[in-house]
């Protein structure tokens, strides 16, 4: 392959635990787009890619210090930024989306009558209940 | 061994590149506006990843510093999107 000979003389060590972790590491990124696009619900979705930003990310983030150390023969950590900075995040932006949409579901008024994917459904049984708010008025 | 990581690199680019397709699925077809900044948010860090694996495909640094900066940027824009979906404004 053309274009990868500056990993021409790279130790075993390295090279085969980074191999696995690139594959590991695109996999798993994979995986949770997958969820993303698949799943129904947006309170299900919003679990796919959180393995995206944490495995996906620490595992291609440990295959490139690994890389760039055993090149460099020397410890080469300043990737760790970045991890640091993407595991302390993803949890404020993932519960900070989750609040908007919880905020914006029960804004809207429950639906007449009740549907069972609605946000209202938190005992999950809205759909046997009947019905108690009455017909909104007619508009004139 | 080089032909290992280089099969290796490849299949995680083909990977993260496929995640971006979906993520941009999601984003075109998202019934609402919540699920958009979702895959918005995932769409930033599917491209950081790209970065970072064409850094190791080019052996150069200089790609760490651009997947640094689109680390920051998509934490920046998607607090400002779900603070606007909540509030209706960005800035109060």
């Amino acid at each position: 392959m053309s274009g990868m000979n500056h990993w021409e003389n790279l130790p075993l060590w390295a090279g085969l635990p980074a191999a696995l972790l690139l594959i590991l590491g695109g996999g798993i990124a994979l995986i949770g787009c997958l969820g993303l696009m698949r799943l129904p619900h947006f309170y299900q979705r919003i679990h796919g890619p959180a393995i995206t930003i944490t495995l996906g990310t620490s595992c291609i983030l440990i295959a490139s210090m690994l890389l760039f150390s055993a090149q460099a023969t020397r410890p080469v950590v300043h990737e760790l930024l970045i991890t640091l900075f993407v595991l302390m995040t993803a949890p404020m932006v993932s519960m900070l989306i989750m609040r908007a949409a919880v905020h914006r579901e029960l804004r809207k008024p429950p639906p007449n009558p009740p549907r069972a994917e609605s946000a209202w459904n938190v005992y999950g049984d809205l759909a046997q209940r009947p019905s108690r708010t009455p017909e909104p008025p007619e508009m004139p | 061994m080089i032909s290992l990581l280089t099969l290796a690199l490849h299949g995680a680019l083909i990977s993260v590149s496929l995640g971006l397709l979906f993520c941009c699925v999601r984003l075109l077809l998202g019934p609402s506006a919540q699920d958009r900044v979702l895959a918005l948010d995932t769409l930033w860090m599917c491209a950081m990843l790209l970065c970072l694996l064409l850094g190791i495909r080019y052996g150069s640094m200089v790609y760490f510093e651009a997947a640094l900066l689109i680390a920051l940027l998509g934490f920046v824009s998607t607090i400002a999107l779900a603070k606007f979906l909540m509030r209706g404004e960005i800035i109060e």
